[in-house]
């Protein structure tokens, strides 16, 4: 806190002691940060040095970050105790399909809400608005009678037809287009296009970040979802990565380290996409948030 | 403020044709036929479930308010309602806080910046099974290294998070907090860049303190993002579920049971529909009654420019 005004002290001290402010202020902050940092990531390097570990030595204190003899068959073991690759290929199919289709019925619907005008556009977009307040668990029985009703009870089909179609996509989407000036739709009109061709030549092209934004929401989403295939998946066959990861925690619970490197396995292909397309989190977070 | 709609054009062309609307429609029906069949029926039936009783097998019945008079009497219920709102609160002005000071932190010209917002991010996007799992081992009562610390530190009997009924919901608390507030951050951050820089060159002319420039522009600047933030986080920890499955499955006890497990438990291990139904529906009205409260104070607090 500098004062408010004080004529007898000469400019030039006056600049050099808050510019000695600022650079102690400035080192605080580095050490603050770094120790924060360290903070949000020592469960995961905890997790990680523990996955290298011997289970008699996961818990030894001090601990030894960098455990003498690695145990790199922790790694091998953990693919051939329990039907990891499966899993992986289970979440690996759900998470493609079902980013695909919230992809482009997402953009579609988008689009209409942002630029077209039709009648009930107001009344059936608020539905669409309520539906993201509405907790998701409040309505998930009667959803599961439906399913059941379809036959689609363990089977991938059902957790598709439920989280294909979120609002959350169409709110993106309809965000995102609402910036694009009339002007270009109004022009390619003049021009002849049908709405149609509106969309697929000018809007989709336009839309690449939207696009992306939603593809990793998405498929992060669907990746790290653990009620949906909970609730829908019993056979072995069928099951996702999270939840192959919740059984092998609870019939392995003294295989501390096995637990640890199949937990970062999971974590691997989540942490590549985030790191890949993290700047479209940003602004997906900031277009969904704070934009209007 | 998000919800607003554009201005509608007002050109000369007159009413929307047939044809128009068609098309329109040809746009938003592969989404809105599966956002109906899935989510609104859904919605609506739950409504309709919550007056029956149902076993999921044999013949529905009406059951009028019964479902909602067993509620008054069902003290897991009771208890979970009771945690819910322990969790909420407990998590949703920390995060608040929280991820408004490492935004403060971030929003500054500073060498490693996305370093740092990644770095605070990531946990959100981490699968909760993983974090949960890591979470429980290093908050072992017995073995874990967070205790053996607190021992080696002097403390005699270190608490014993997840096994205890005391510690358990604020050790979840916590490994949800740590988890939720990149997010929140972002949001922050991005608000913060939004306040137009010549509000603080003038504060500084004036000779404005940090503290009275955070008070008299920032905070008051940023009442949009805040009233976004404290509505989202509040909706999102009501309906609180992975995190807490995975990490004390509701227990010890009964001590870390919320709505959203109770429910689950209802409908998936009881089979009781119906009565699941009602209380996924006392979730939904509290949920809504918030929102609402937050909604109507919005003028009081929240300035738009």
């Amino acid at each position: 806190m500098y004062s408010l005004s004080n004529p007898t002290a000469g400019r030039e001290s006056e600049f050099t002691s808050r510019r000695f402010r600022s650079g102690f202020a400035k080192v605080g902050t580095y050490v603050l940060l770094c120790a924060l940092a360290v903070l949000m990531l020592l469960p995961f390097l905890w997790m990680c040095s523990a996955s290298l570990k011997l289970d008699k030595d996961v818990f030894r204190f001090p601990i030894q970050w960098i455990p003498e003899v690695p145990q790199w068959n922790n790694y091998v073991k953990i693919w051939t105790q329990i039907p990891f690759l499966t899993f992986f290929g289970n979440t690996a199919k759900l998470t493609v399909i079902i980013t695909l289709l919230q992809l482009f019925t997402s953009s579609f619907a988008g689009y209409a809400f942002a630029k077209l005008d039709f009648k009930g556009r107001d009344l059936i977009f608020l539905a669409y608005i309520a539906s993201i307040a509405i907790p998701w668990q409040s309505y998930m029985v009667p959803q599961f009678i439906i399913m059941r009703k379809f036959d689609l009870v363990d089977k991938h089909m059902a957790l598709i037809l439920l989280q294909a179609f979120s609002a959350f996509g169409v709110f993106l989407m309809r965000q995102f287009f609402i910036s694009i000036p009339n002007d270009i739709i109004d022009a390619a009109r003049i021009d002849g296009l049908s709405e149609y061709g509106i969309y697929f030549q000018i809007m989709l092209p336009l839309s690449k970040p939207a696009l992306a934004t939603l593809t990793i929401f998405t498929a992060v989403f669907v990746w790290n979802d653990f009620m949906g295939p909970l609730i829908y998946l019993n056979s072995q066959s069928l099951k996702t990565i999270q939840l192959g990861l919740r059984m092998f925690i609870m019939q392995y619970s003294a295989n501390y380290a096995l637990i640890m490197a199949a937990s970062l396995v999971s974590l691997i292909p989540v942490t590549a996409l985030f790191l890949a397309f993290q700047r479209f989190f940003v602004e997906g977070i900031a277009t969904t948030g704070i934009k209007g | 403020m998000q919800f607003t709609y554009p201005k509608q054009k007002k050109a000369g062309t007159g009413q929307k044709t047939l044809k128009q609307n068609l098309i329109a429609y040809s746009f938003i029906l592969p989404n809105l036929l599966g956002f109906a069949a899935f989510t609104l029926i859904p919605m609506a039936f739950s409504l309709v479930l919550a007056f029956m009783h149902w076993d999921g097998a044999n013949v529905v019945t009406w059951a009028g308010l019964d479902n909602f008079r067993r509620l008054t009497q069902d003290e897991t219920f009771r208890i979970a309602l009771g945690n819910t709102f322990y969790y909420v609160i407990g998590t949703v002005p920390p995060t608040m806080i929280a991820s408004l000071a490492l935004a403060m932190l971030l929003n500054r010209p500073l060498r490693g910046r996305d370093f740092f917002r990644t770095t605070f991010f990531f946990p959100y996007i981490a699968s909760l099974v993983a974090v949960a799992v890591v979470w429980n081992m290093l908050f072992h009562p017995a073995m874990g290294p967070v205790n053996q610390l607190l021992v080696t530190l002097g403390v005699e009997s270190p608490p014993r998070w997840t096994a205890s009924v005391d510690w358990a919901m604020p050790t979840v608390i916590m490994a949800s907090i740590w988890k939720g507030m990149g997010y929140y951050m972002v949001i922050y951050l991005a608000a913060l860049q939004g306040i137009p820089p010549y509000l603080y060159e003038a504060a500084d002319i004036d000779g404005a303190s940090a503290w009275q420039k955070f008070r008299y522009i920032t905070l008051p600047m940023l009442t949009p993002a805040t009233f976004f933030v404290s509505i989202m986080l509040t909706i999102a920890s009501f309906k609180v579920f992975d995190l807490i499955m995975v990490m004390t499955g509701g227990g010890p006890g009964r001590a870390t049971n919320v709505l959203v497990i109770h429910t689950y438990n209802t409908a998936f291990r009881e089979f009781r529909f119906g009565y699941s139904s009602a209380i996924a529906m006392v979730l939904f009205v509290v949920v809504l009654i918030i929102t609402i409260v937050q909604f109507r104070m919005e003028k009081r607090w929240v300035s738009y420019m």
